[in-house]
């Protein structure tokens, strides 16, 4: 049996874990200089976990079970969600255990309990979190389901690995279905990591807050599991939009070497999602609640359009 | 082997009608007559689990013919793989509701005689039985009418309310209107089976072996379709179900809605593709958009309730379209000569069938222990639950998990075949199906996204937070066997769910009986842990690894981190410096789906009044607001208002014809008299 696919598994795990709050700083550095303020430096989100690893937990006091598990639960999505898009290479052990529709329920089931937890304490803020996350989660999931289906129609399979072996073998280079989900891909990659438009994750303003408000009251090692679950997520969504429409540079020979680059690969890739990241974030505003539909609903036509172009041009 | 299986599976129906004269006799001991009935029940739920189970397993068919009923037409009963299916699954939630009622109804026997309930308890279990094991349109629509019946006077068990009497009426309306279409759709299918001379085109057989001509077939299907689906609750015949369930006692609702449905999609399947078996696409196109329309609208509906029974109850609407999405999906690759595909299409719907039986069972028992713990229907005045009812609440959970189709429970493993179906669909050769296929989809991840939202607000509003209710009642958890019941049901959502590639290749002989073909050799090609449905290539999940995962990083994320003892401080709630916070101030279930009743209010008949109180002093500064908010399905405005107010006019204008004098009935007679003669020559 051939070890190497586990090692390089642990090393991808391992891996985003290690890089996410880096990514994040990377993202929030970006931003202040394209405002004109002074940065906190890269690896500010590193000594924001460590601190808050470090805190006592405040715990409300009627809260219950559910609200303490929910952040080991977020964290052990987001670390199987990890293991599974492929970075570092094509073949990797847990990525036949869970195809992409396996990896939107991973972060669904994430969510599911998130929201539950925001309605724990009853706050105003939490059940208001919760309810405004939801409405969001039910119109960005068909969109981002539709746009993930133009692509697996293209690779005949809804396997990750398999639709970057497909891409990577140019059988579906430069396709205008795939320029369409991937502007869908964009717009609701917002919607789910929290972004502006739809999100601000550094506001604590009582409207406009959404997933800030559900996780309100964590506090401690809970909060810091949670806010790196985040920003793994974030992280991890840039993984699959680079791993689904950019895959070129990742591993498919199951070197050490081919994996190294790959690495390096992934590395630029992200440094430059985040520049897209912020140049959106910086030239939208956020919007209304129920502007929303229009923006999702936009994301959902784009990805139909993809799929209709499928149909007819391909 | 095979005809012994039948004998077992006749016992379970026997000893199921015995136990009604059973209770009869024990009437007077209530208690004893609870645990002697229900321990009845469970061994025939047992023997029936036992039956089905292996005759699916073992592929085979049996027949037998009893010598009652009418002269010259005797009974027919056969079990083979579809209906040893149907009938594991009828026996599998009866078993665990049986269990469940043991603690269940003692409760309500406290407050009145349950003699009748269970009478008619096991009467519906054994008419539910019946109707998978009829294999003669008389037999059918018999077992199918003491099904109906005994449902009807389980709704109507608290008569003393309006309201169940009135739910009981509509019910029973419904249930006539459909078994009226089912009577003539088999009208059809005898007459054309043998001619209108002979009697013997009554049994399934002959249908099997007739053949139908296009449009003779249509309108069986249709009529059978329109039929069956009254009483599955399809979108726009669901009127009933968020009526009857809601006042039935909570076993019984998780009965009706876990099985009674089934059997309705039962008899559609039975029909389509046993009895008729050749058919056009579009028969499977209309069947797809029905069941859409269902998911999407009784999700929509779902989420607008309060009443947590009437929730699940209109969730039930959406999973019954989740089953109908898969079934229409296996009629469309059935008609292209797909059977490959075909087979993967039943599969999910048949899956979704068994898990939807298990985990509404548990909500609706959870419902019940809610209910009878706290009094109390409406959400909005619930709240904090989880505090005070630890094992319902973690049950109650485990089923809004499954529901919302999140793995690794059960209702994510058919969810996911589903989708892997209609990615399936670009292989049809008509460009219009490929093109309108895919959307089918999105709007089955819209099901499925505001399914979980749906199911959020029902737990959270109902468990968590504070109780809202205006008085603080004595809470306590429910008693023994009711837990135990919703714990079997419980582990076996996860079960279905992080194993489905064993049940799959269990339920593979019915695709085989149905379509032709069986997706076992692909879909469990690579063990126990790994479902492919078509090749490893396409498409793979594990649900074992994906819990163990989950699970593992769990344990040692909480491990890493409780190194340090005693680093939790309880603390009052955070109030942001104001006054104390209330329980008013917390999200109820209808601000929790006002973002989506906005959204998605064109499907609504909204109603909404803010009214201040005219007695303050300035309009600025009210005492009191009154907000008034009534939210309608559109289908009772648009099309039952009008199908009712024209009955009342044609009943009205009918019964002008009664005088109450008997010279004018002899003048109608005489009329009629010459009429025929002057037609009928």
């Amino acid at each position: 049996m051939n070890v190497y696919p586990f090692i390089t598994e642990i090393l991808q795990i391992l891996l985003v874990l290690a890089i996410s709050p880096a990514f994040v700083g990377w993202v929030r550095a970006l931003k202040c200089w394209s405002q004109g303020r002074t940065t906190a430096g890269m690896l500010q989100p590193y000594r924001d976990i460590m601190k808050l690893f470090a805190k006592d937990v405040f715990l409300a006091e009627n809260a219950s079970w559910i609200f303490r598990f929910t952040p080991y639960l977020v964290f052990g999505t987001a670390v199987l969600a990890g293991g599974i898009i492929p970075m570092l290479s094509v073949d990797l052990p847990l990525s036949a255990t869970a195809d992409v529709i396996v990896l939107v329920a991973l972060f669904a089931i994430a969510r599911f309990f998130t929201t539950l937890a925001g309605m724990d304490i009853g706050t105003a803020f939490g059940g208001m979190g919760s309810s405004r996350e939801m409405t969001i989660a039910s119109l960005s999931e068909p969109a981002m389901l539709m746009a993930i289906f133009t692509i697996s129609l293209a690779a005949r399979s809804t396997s990750l690995s398999q639709i970057v072996q497909v891409i990577y073998s140019g059988q579906s280079v430069l396709r205008p279905s795939m320029a369409f989900a991937f502007l869908a891909f964009v717009l609701i990659s917002l919607a789910e990591t929290g972004r502006i438009p739809v999100d601000n994750p550094a506001t604590h303003l009582e409207l406009t807050m959404i997933h800030e408000a559900m996780i309100l009251e964590y506090s401690g090692r809970h909060l810091a599991l949670i806010e790196w679950a985040g920003m793994m997520k974030l992280t991890l969504f840039m993984a699959l939009g680079a791993a689904l429409f950019f895959p070129w540079g990742i591993d498919n020979s199951g070197s050490a070497a081919g994996a190294f680059l790959s690495l390096v690969f992934l590395l630029l890739k992200l440094a430059a999602g985040g520049v897209v990241l912020v140049l959106i974030e910086t030239g939208l505003a956020k919007m209304r609640l129920f502007r929303l539909t229009e923006f999702l609903g936009s994301a959902f036509l784009m990805a139909t359009l993809g799929m209709l172009s499928f149909f007819i041009l391909e | 082997m095979t005809a012994s299986l039948l004998t077992v599976a006749s016992w379970a129906v026997l000893l199921l009608l015995f136990t009604g004269f059973v209770s009869l006799l024990l009437h007077r001991r209530q208690g004893l007559m609870i645990t002697v009935c229900f321990s009845i029940a469970c061994v025939a739920s047992a023997l029936a689990i036992f039956a089905g189970f292996y005759s699916v397993s073992s592929g085979s068919t049996s027949q037998v013919i009893i010598a009652v009923g009418l002269p010259d037409l005797p009974f027919h009963l056969r079990l083979d793989p579809l209906a040893g299916f149907f009938m594991t699954v009828v026996g599998l939630l009866s078993l665990i509701v049986s269990v469940y009622s043991f603690g269940y109804v003692r409760h309500i026997s406290a407050k009145r005689p349950v003699t009748r309930l269970v009478i008619f308890y096991a009467l519906f279990l054994a008419g539910m039985l019946m109707v998978v094991l009829a294999d003669d349109a008389l037999f059918f629509l018999i077992s199918w009418e003491v099904m109906a019946a005994a449902s009807y006077f389980l709704v109507m068990f608290e008569d003393e309310r309006v309201e169940n009497r009135r739910a009981a009426l509509l019910y029973m309306v419904v249930a006539h209107v459909g078994a009226i279409a089912i009577l003539l759709s088999f009208g059809i299918m005898s007459g054309l089976a043998t001619g209108f001379e002979g009697f013997h085109g009554y049994t399934f057989d002959a249908m099997r072996q007739a053949q139908f001509p296009p449009q003779w077939a249509t309108a069986a299907f249709l009529l059978a379709f329109f039929g069956f689906g009254a009483k599955a609750g399809i979108i726009p015949l669901h009127v009933w179900l968020p009526e009857a369930h809601p006042v039935a006692p909570s076993n019984i609702s998780a009965l009706m809605s876990g099985v009674m449905l089934k059997t309705a999609i039962y008899g559609m399947v039975r029909v389509a593709f046993d009895l008729i078996r050749t058919f056009p696409w579009w028969w499977g196109a209309l069947v797809l958009i029905v069941g859409l329309l269902s998911a999407v609208m009784g999700v929509l509906f779902a989420l607008m309730q309060n009443d947590l029974k009437r929730l699940l109850a209109y969730s039930s609407v959406e999973n019954i379209g989740i089953i109908l999405i898969g079934i229409g999906l296996a009629m469309i690759f059935t008609s292209f000569q797909m059977p490959l595909l075909a087979g993967l299409a039943l599969i999910a719907g048949l899956y979704h069938v068994l898990n939807h039986a298990m985990f509404k069972g548990l909500l609706f028992m959870g419902a019940g222990a809610v209910i009878h713990a706290t009094h109390e229907r409406n959400m909005e005045r619930m709240g904090g639950l989880i505090h005070v009812l630890p094992w319902t609440s973690a049950l109650f959970l485990v089923g809004c998990v499954s529901i919302s189709g999140l793995p690794p429970f059960n209702g994510f493993a058919s969810e996911w075949l589903t989708f892997q179906a209609f990615l399936l669909s670009p292989s049809l050769p008509s460009p219009l199906m490929k093109l309108l296929i895919p959307m089918g989809a999105a709007l089955l991840a819209l099901t499925a996204a505001l399914s979980a939202a749906c199911f959020v607000k029902a737990f959270g509003i109902t468990f968590l937070g504070h109780w809202r209710g205006p008085h603080n009642p004595h809470i306590h958890e429910v008693n023994l066997p009711m837990r135990l019941g919703m714990i079997m049901a419980a582990i076996l959502c996860l079960v279905l769910g992080i194993l489905p590639t064993i049940m799959i290749d269990w339920m593979d002989k019915v695709p085989e009986q149905l379509v032709g073909t069986s997706i076992g050799q692909t879909a469990g090609a690579f063990g126990w842990m790994w479902l492919t449905p078509v090749a490893r290539e396409h498409a793979s999940y594990s649900g074992p690894i994906v819990f163990l995962v989950i699970l593992s990083v769990i344990v040692v994320a909480w491990l890493l981190l409780h190194v340090r003892k005693g680093s939790i401080r309880r603390v009052p709630l955070w109030d942001c410096g104001f006054e104390k916070v209330t329980v008013r101030m917390q999200y109820t279930s209808t601000s929790f789906a006002m973002p989506i009743r906005r959204i998605f209010g064109f499907m609504f008949t909204i109603r909404e009044q803010v009214r201040l109180d005219p007695r303050a002093a300035h309009r600025l500064f009210p005492g009191t607001i009154h907000y008034y908010l009534r939210v309608r399905d559109r289908f009772q405005v648009w099309l039952y208002r009008p199908l009712i107010t024209a009955s009342f006019r044609i009943s009205r204008l009918v019964g002008r014809l009664q005088q109450g004098r008997i010279q004018a009935y002899l003048i109608y007679s005489f009329v009629t008299i010459i009429i025929l003669l002057m037609f009928m020559r």
